[in-house]
C-alpha cells in the first residue's frame, strides 16, 4: 500500500486529543463541510487536505472505461477498492462517456458500491456534466455525498434550480468557476464568478456556506503559449482570495491538469503535482483529485527539478518552461518504476489468503486460491469442506461478536458463491457429471414479517455449500410453507424472523408441522429468537428436530449434520440437548417466581360447580376385564412411538414414505405386522384391564376424596350392584398444585380443580384403572432371544408397549361411551383419538399433571389391581408386566392436561401431612419436582 | 413560528409509548381488523394495525388518550405503514390517504381534547412516518447487488401522497422515524420539502434514526455521525434515536448525537432489550432511572418510548423529566 499523503512533516498534524477538543467546540458551531458515506467526513482546518480518488472516472481512466463498457463490475469495484485503500477520502465517479448510458451506469455502479463497506464508507462524488446523470447518482447514495459540479454556465435559473434540488437532496456542491461566458482564465473573472455564485447560493437558494466547494480551474502550465504561463498562479491566488473573502466555502480542484502538457514522463509529473499540491494547500485548497499514485512526497523531489517546477508554477522566469524542458528531457529515460501495489496479505500462507478474501470479501484472488487449494486437495469437494469453511466461521465468529456487520457478511458470502462455482465443474466430474444438491432446503420468512436479509445470508452461504434453496420469500403464510414443503419434498424448513410476533407465528408453524405429519428438521433464526425460546417454545410442539441457527456460518454445520445420512444420534443429540436447556430454564426460571401453596389455592382454576355438567356415571363400582379379546385394539395403535423405538423418525403412516428411513420403516412394519398377526391368531399375549368409576368430591383443595362401599364385589366385565349403602368408606386422592406465578388471569392447577368440591354440594365422580397387555410378553421374548432373534424380541416387547396404550385408550373410549355414558355420542377417529380431541382426560401417575408415583399405591389399593389382574408395582412403583399403563379419569368437559412445575417447600410439607410420611420420604418421591431453595 | 418551537424551548416534551404494545392488549382477531367495511376483503387483515384506525377508531382514541393523560404532549398517528409500499402487502395501496387522514383526525381531536381541557398545556400530534418495508440503499438479493426493491423516486412518491394526507388530516409535526435505511428517509425528506414548496407551509419535522445493535450504526451501515449529516440538510425540529435499544443502550449514541447537532434532539427507545420470548421487561421504575441519566446530562428536548412502553412508562417519564431543563443548543446562524 502506498502512502497518501506524501507532505508528512510539512504540513503539523494535530495529535489527536488536541483534536479532539477542538472538534468539540467545533461541533458547537458547525460550520465545517461535513460529507457522509458509511462514515462521516468533516473537513476542519486540521483536515489538511481532502484527498479525493479519481480513477473511478472514465473520462480519466482508460481502463476503468473499459470495464465499465464490459461491464466487469467486479473489477471495476477493485478499482474502488484500491483508491479507498490507497487513502482517497472522497470517491469521484464519472461515466461521462458518449458509447454509455451515463444513467444506467452511475445508477449501476454506485449501487454496487453502496454493498462494499470498505468502499461505502467514504463519501461519493457524483460527477457529471449531465444533470440526469447527477439526479441518478443523487437517488442512489444514502450518505451526504458531492455533486460535481454545477455553475452559472447556463444561466441563472438553471443554476437556482439545480442547487435547490441538490440542497434537496442532501448533497453538498462544487461550483465551477464557469459563467455564461464561459470558463474562468484568470484572476479576476475566476473570483468574479465565484462571488457572484456564491451570493446566488447563500442568499437565494439558503444553501449552507460550508456545503459550497468552488473549483477556480486548474488549467496546464508549462504549454508554451503566453496566456498560461500564470495558470497556476492565479489558481492559487484565486484560491487565497475565496478563502478569505467568502466565508465557511471551500476549494478544490483537479491536480493532474496541471502537468498535462508533460504527458509520457511521470518523474516531471509527479514532481509538478506534488509541488503544485504543496502550493495549493498552503493558499487555502482543502480538497483536490489526485491520483496518489502519481505523487512524489514533496521533500524527496530533486532540488533542481523542483525548483524548475516551482519556477513554472509560480512564472518567475520567462524561461522557465524551456528550463523545466530541459531537465524532463534528462529524467525521461529514469521513469519511475510503476509500483505494483502488491498487497501484503497476497504473500501469507494459502489458507490465510483465503480466510482473508471471504472475511474481506474480496474476490479478485479468490479464483487462483481456491484453484491452487484443489489442485493440494484429493477432492475438489474438500476445498468447500475445510479451506473455504474455516474462512466462512471466521466470517461467522466476526459476525456474532459485532466485529463484521450485515453487509461485509453478504459479501463474504458472494465470495464464497463465486468459489464454489468454480469448484463445482470439478466436483460434478468427479460424480460422473451428476448435478447432485445435498439437500433441498425451504426458506421463509413468517408470516407478518418483512424482514429477510437475515434469511438471505442463510440461503446464500446455504446455496454456496450446494443446497437447494426454495425461498418464499417474506411474509410467507402458513398455509404456504406447509404446501410447498410437502410439494418439494424439502428435507429442511428455515423459518426467519426479526420482529416479535414473528416468535409466535414460528410456534405455529411448528404445531403444523406436527400436525401434518411432518418429519423433516425445523431450522429458526432471526434477531429476536434464540436458542431458548426455540427449546421452550417451539421444541415441545414439534416431535422432531428444532434447530436455533443464529448465523449464517453455524447454518452450514448445522444443516450439513442433519442431512448426514448418519444423522440420528446428532438429532436426539439437539433433542436432549434442548430438553436439558428447557428443564434448566424451566427450573430456573420458577425458582425465583412461586407463590405460596396457600396463594395457589386461592389462585385455583375455577369451575362453575353451579352450570357444569356433571354425569353420574351409569355403572358406578369396580370391573375387571380378563381376558380381553386384543384383536380388538388394531385400530387403536398409534404407529409413530413404535417407529420412534427403533430410532426411525417420523410419524405414521408418512414414515413409510419418508426418504432416509421410509424403506427402513416399511420393512419394520411389514415385520411388526407378521408379529401382530401371530399375537392376535395365536394369542400370544393377554389384555387384562381393571377400572371403577366411584362417586367424590375435592376436600381441603387439593385432595379427592373417593367413597367407596366395602362390600364392592367386583366380576368379569361385570358391575355388581352398589344396593348395600352401609359401610362406606374413603379413599383420597391427594394431587399436587401448581406454584409457579401465573401470570393475570392464568390459574394453578391442581387434577382435584376439576372434581366438584364438597361445599359446593355437588356429588361429582372419578375413575381411574390400570390395564396391560404385556402378559405373556417376556416369555415370547425369551424365546425369541434363545432362538438369537434379537429382532423380534426387541419387536414383542415394542408391540406389547403399543397396545398396552392402545388398550388405554379402547377403555378410555368405552368408559366415556358406555360405562360411564358421559360422551354418549362421541364419534372419533383413531387419528383423532391419538391427538386427544375428546372431552375429560386420563391423567397417569409420574407424568406431568400429577408426577407423584405414589398415587399408584392408591389406585392399587383402590382397585385391588394386583389381585385381579396380576398387574404389580415395582419398589419403585414402576409396573410390571410393562406394557402397562395405570391412570385416573376425569369426566368434566373443562379438564385438561397441564404440568405440574415444580413446587415450592411449603406444598412439600403439606404434602407429607396428608400422605402420612415423614418429610423425607415425601423429598425423595417429589424431588424431580422441587424447586430449588 | 410553530407553538411547538415555543414548548420545547421551555421544556422537555414528552413523545407518547408504543402503539403496538397497546394495541396487542385489545387482542384484536381478523374480525376485528376488517370490521363490517372489510369483512369481504379477500386478503388476510389481521396485523394491519394502520388499519385499525378505520375499523376500531375508538380503540385508536383510547390509546392516544392513555398517552396523554400520562403526561405525553406529543402523540403520534397510527401510520407507521402508512405508504402504498407498506400497504402493498395488504393489497391496500388505495387506502393510504384516507389511513393517513383519518388517523391524523383521531389523534387531533384527542388533543384537542386535552389542550382544551388545559390550555395552558398545548398537546400536539406527530405524523408517524414509518420506514417502509423495502429499503433503498440494500439490495434484498446478495446475488445482485446493485438490484434495488424499491427507487427513490418510488419512495418520494409514496411518502408524498402520506405527507399530504397526513397534513390534511391536521397533524402538528411530521416525525420520519424508524428509519434503518437513510436514503428512505432522504425520500421521505424530499417528498416533505415538495409539500411545503407546493402548499406553501412550513410544518416542523422531527428526524429519528434506528441503531441496530451495539455496532454502533443503522441497518444500512451508518455511523451516528454519518447518519447525522446525510439528514441534516434540511431545518429539522429534531433529530434523535428510536427503537431497536433500550434506553441504556441507546445512551452512548444520544450522547454523541447530542455533541454533534444543532438541533433539538429526542429519544425514544424501546423498554430495554427484548427477553429470549420477545418480551420487553423493562419496568417504568427502570426505564425512569435510565431516562433521568439523559436527563441528568442534559442530553434530551423530547423524550418519549418505543416497543414494549405503555402509558406507565410514559407517565413515569413524565415524573422525571419535569423536574430537568431541557438540553440548551447554542445556535449560531
Amino acid at each position: 500500500m502506498y502512502n497518501s499523503f506524501p507532505f508528512e512533516g510539512k504540513v503539523s498534524q494535530s495529535d489527536g486529543r488536541v483534536k479532539k477538543n477542538r472538534r468539540k467546540r467545533m461541533n458547537l458551531n458547525n460550520k465545517y463541510l461535513t460529507l457522509s458515506g458509511l462514515e462521516p467526513l468533516v473537513v476542519t482546518p486540521e483536515s489538511n487536505f481532502i484527498n479525493i480518488g479519481e480513477r473511478t472516472n472514465v473520462t480519466g481512466s482508460r481502463k476503468f472505461l473499459r470495464l465499465i463498457k464490459e461491464e466487469k463490475f467486479a473489477e471495476a469495484i477493485d478499482v474502488a477498492r484500491h483508491q479507498v485503500e490507497g487513502g482517497a477520502q472522497i470517491l469521484d465517479v464519472n461515466m461521462d462517456e458518449g458509447m454509455l448510458d451515463g444513467v444506467e451506469a452511475m445508477t449501476t455502479f454506485l449501487n454496487l458500491i453502496a454493498s462494499e463497506p470498505d468502499i461505502a464508507r467514504v463519501p461519493i462524488m457524483i460527477d457529471s456534466s449531465k444533470w440526469e446523470i447527477i439526479e441518478a447518482g443523487l437517488q442512489v447514495v444514502q450518505g451526504k455525498s458531492v455533486v460535481n459540479s454545477i455553475s452559472l454556465k447556463g444561466g441563472e435559473t438553471e443554476f437556482i434550480r439545480q442547487a435547490k434540488l441538490v440542497k434537496r437532496y442532501g448533497a453538498a456542491v462544487i461550483v465551477m468557476a464557469f459563467d455564461e461566458d464561459g470558463q474562468a482564465d484568470t484572476y479576476q473573472r475566476r473570483i468574479d464568478i465565484c462571488k457572484r455564485s456564491y451570493d446566488i447560493l447563500v442568499n437565494q437558494v439558503r444553501f449552507k456556506p460550508q456545503d459550497i466547494i468552488f473549483d477556480p480551474n486548474i488549467f496546464p502550465v508549462a504549454t508554451g503559449m503566453d496566456e498560461h504561463r500564470k495558470n497556476a498562479l492565479d489558481f492559487f491566488n484565486a484560491t487565497k482570495w475565496i478563502r478569505e473573502n467568502l466565508p465557511y466555502a471551500n476549494v478544490s480542484g483537479g491536480v493532474s491538469n496541471v502537468s498535462f502538457s508533460f504527458r509520457g514522463n511521470n518523474t516531471v509529473r509527479e514532481a509538478m503535482h506534488s509541488a503544485f499540491l504543496y502550493h495549493a494547500i498552503q493558499n487555502g485548497m482543502n480538497l483536490g483529485i489526485v491520483n496518489p499514485a502519481m505523487l512524489e512526497v514533496y521533500d524527496e523531489i530533486p532540488k533542481d527539478l523542483l525548483d524548475r517546477v516551482e519556477d513554472v508554477l509560480f512564472d518567475r522566469r520567462d524561461d522557465a518552461t524551456e528550463r523545466l524542458l530541459d531537465i524532463a528531457e534528462t529524467l525521461k529515460g529514469h521513469k519511475k518504476e510503476q509500483e505494483t501495489t502488491i498487497q501484503e496479505w497476497r504473500n501469507e500462507p494459502l489458507q490465510n489468503r483465503i480466510t482473508h478474501a471471504l472475511v474481506k470479501g474480496i474476490d479478485a484472488f479468490i479464483i487462483e486460491d481456491v484453484e491452487e487449494a484443489r489442485l493440494a486437495s484429493s477432492r475438489p469437494i474438500e476445498v468447500i469442506e475445510e479451506n473455504l469453511m474455516i474462512g466462512m466461521n471466521v466470517v461467522g465468529d466476526l459476525f456474532g461478536s459485532g466485529k463484521m456487520f450485515l453487509p461485509q457478511v453478504v459479501k463474504s458470502a458472494r465470495v464464497m458463491k463465486k468459489a464454489v462455482a468454480y469448484l463445482q465443474p470439478f466436483i460434478e466430474a468427479e460424480k460422473d457429471g451428476k448435478v447432485e444438491y445435498a439437500g433441498r432446503i425451504l426458506m421463509a420468512t413468517v408470516k407478518g414479517d418483512v424482514h429477510d436479509i437475515g434469511k438471505n445470508i442463510v440461503s446464500v452461504v446455504l446455496g454456496c455449500n450446494n443446497y437447494e434453496i426454495i425461498d418464499l420469500g417474506v411474509m410467507v403464510p402458513l398455509e404456504k410453507i406447509i404446501q410447498v414443503a410437502k410439494k418439494e419434498q424439502v428435507d429442511i424448513i428455515g423459518l426467519s424472523g426479526l420482529i416479535t410476533p414473528s416468535l409466535d407465528e414460528m410456534v405455529y408453524v411448528s404445531k403444523e408441522m406436527e400436525k401434518q405429519n411432518f418429519n423433516i428438521p425445523l431450522i429458526v433464526g432471526g434477531a429476536t429468537t434464540s436458542r431458548l425460546h426455540s427449546a421452550v417454545k417451539i421444541a415441545p410442539n414439534y416431535n422432531h428436530t428444532v434447530v436455533h441457527v443464529n448465523d449464517a456460518s453455524r447454518a452450514v454445520t448445522v444443516v450439513g449434520n442433519l442431512l448426514k445420512k448418519d444423522n440420528k444420534v446428532y438429532k436426539e443429540q439437539i433433542r436432549d440437548e434442548y430438553e436439558k436447556f428447557r428443564e434448566q430454564f424451566l427450573n430456573r426460571s420458577k425458582k425465583k417466581e412461586y407463590i405460596s401453596i396457600e396463594a395457589a389455592r386461592k389462585n385455583k382454576f375455577k369451575i362453575d360447580w353451579n352450570t357444569t355438567e356433571i354425569v353420574k356415571p351409569k355403572q358406578l363400582g369396580i370391573q375387571i376385564i380378563q381376558d380381553f379379546d386384543i384383536k380388538k385394539l388394531e385400530d387403536y395403535i398409534d404407529w409413530s412411538p413404535f417407529f420412534r423405538s427403533w430410532d426411525l423418525h417420523g410419524k405414521y403412516p408418512n414414515i413409510l414414505k419418508d426418504d432416509v428411513v421410509g424403506e427402513q420403516a416399511t420393512e419394520l412394519f411389514a415385520d411388526a405386522q407378521v408379529l401382530l398377526k401371530r399375537i392376535f391368531n395365536e394369542k400370544l399375549l393377554k389384555a387384562k384391564a381393571i377400572f371403577g368409576l366411584f362417586p367424590a368430591n375435592t376436600v381441603n383443595d387439593d385432595d379427592i376424596e373417593v367413597i367407596i362401599k366395602k362390600n364392592y364385589h367386583v366380576e368379569r366385565s361385570r358391575s355388581i350392584s352398589n344396593t348395600k349403602e352401609r359401610k362406606c368408606k374413603t379413599v383420597k386422592f391427594l394431587t399436587l398444585r401448581q406454584q409457579s406465578k401465573k401470570r393475570e388471569g392464568a390459574p394453578n392447577f391442581a387434577l382435584a380443580d376439576f372434581i366438584a368440591p364438597k361445599e359446593s354440594g355437588k356429588q361429582d365422580y372419578i375413575g381411574c384403572f390400570c390395564v396391560s397387555t404385556g402378559f405373556g410378553t417376556q416369555k415370547l421374548a425369551q424365546q425369541f432371544e434363545a432362538d438369537n432373534d434379537d429382532y423380534n424380541s426387541i419387536m414383542i416387547k415394542a408391540l406389547s408397549d403399543r397396545l398396552a396404550e392402545a388398550f388405554a385408550e379402547y377403555l378410555h373410549k368405552e368408559v366415556r361411551t358406555k360405562h360411564w355414558h358421559y360422551a354418549q355420542s362421541e364419534n372419533l377417529t383413531n387419528q383423532e383419538l391419538i391427538k386427544e380431541s375428546y372431552k375429560g382426560i386420563r391423567p397417569a401417575p409420574g407424568y406431568p399433571a400429577c408426577p407423584d408415583h405414589l398415587e399408584k399405591t392408591t389406585i392399587w389399593s383402590l382397585l385391588d389391581v394386583e389381585k385381579s389382574i396380576g398387574v404389580i408395582l415395582t419398589e419403585s412403583l414402576a409396573m410390571w408386566p410393562a406394557a402397562s399403563v395405570s391412570g385416573y379419569y376425569f369426566a368434566n368437559k373443562e379438564a385438561k392436561y397441564f404440568g405440574l412445575g415444580k413446587i415450592t417447600e411449603d406444598q412439600l410439607i403439606d404434602y407429607s401431612k396428608r400422605r402420612h410420611i415423614n418429610i423425607d420420604e415425601a423429598r425423595k418421591w417429589l424431588s424431580p419436582n422441587l424447586a430449588e431453595k | 413560528m410553530s407553538k411547538i418551537y415555543q414548548a420545547i424551548q421551555k421544556r422537555i416534551l414528552i413523545l407518547d409509548g408504543a402503539m403496538g404494545t397497546m394495541l396487542q392488549q385489545y387482542n384484536f382477531s381478523e374480525e376485528d381488523f376488517r370490521g363490517d367495511r372489510f369483512k369481504d376483503y379477500p386478503t388476510s387483515l389481521k396485523g394491519n394495525n394502520d388499519l385499525l384506525s378505520l375499523t376500531q377508531p375508538k380503540a385508536i382514541a383510547e390509546i392516544h388518550r392513555k398517552y396523554f393523560e400520562a403526561g405525553a404532549d406529543i402523540v403520534e398517528t397510527n401510520t407507521f405503514s402508512g405508504t402504498t409500499i407498506a400497504m402493498a402487502d395488504y393489497n391496500m395501496e388505495d387506502l393510504v390517504y384516507e389511513l393517513n387522514y383519518e388517523s391524523a383526525k383521531i389523534a387531533k381531536q384527542v388533543a384537542n381534547e386535552f389542550t382544551k381541557q388545559n390550555p395552558n398545556k398545548q398537546r400536539f400530534v406527530a405524523g408517524s412516518i414509518g420506514p417502509t418495508n423495502k429499503t433503498a440503499s440494500l439490495s434484498p438479493d446478495v446475488n445482485r447487488p446493485e438490484y434495488r426493491a424499491i427507487t427513490f423516486e418510488e419512495l418520494r412518491v409514496a411518502y408524498k401522497q402520506q405527507v399530504e394526507a397526513l397534513i390534511d388530516g391536521g397533524v402538528d409535526v411530521l416525525l420520519v422515524e424508524t428509519i434503518f435505511d437513510t436514503l428512505n428517509a432522504k425520500a421521505a425528506l424530499f417528498a416533505i420539502e415538495e409539500v411545503k414548496e407546493d402548499k406553501q407551509i412550513d410544518i416542523p419535522i422531527m428526524v429519528s434514526g434506528t441503531i441496530t445493535d451495539a455496532s454502533g450504526r443503522t441497518l444500512s451501515g451508518q455511523t451516528v455521525e454519518a447518519f447525522l449529516a446525510s439528514i441534516s440538510h434540511i431545518q429539522l425540529l429534531s433529530v434523535g434515536f428510536n427503537c431497536a435499544l433500550g434506553a441504556e443502550q441507546l445512551r452512548p449514541y444520544l450522547q454523541r448525537l447530542s455533541n454533534e447537532t444543532e438541533f433539538f434532539t429526542s429519544a425514544h427507545p424501546n423498554a430495554g432489550l427484548p427477553n429470549a420470548f420477545g418480551e420487553y421487561e423493562q419496568t417504568p421504575k427502570e426505564m425512569q432511572k435510565l431516562i433521568e441519566e439523559y436527563l441528568q446530562d442534559g442530553l434530551i428536548n423530547i423524550i418519549g418510548g418505543c416497543c414494549g412502553t405503555n402509558p406507565e412508562h410514559i407517565k413515569a417519564i413524565a415524573d422525571v423529566a419535569k423536574n430537568y431543563d431541557p438540553r440548551r443548543i447554542s445556535i449560531n446562524v
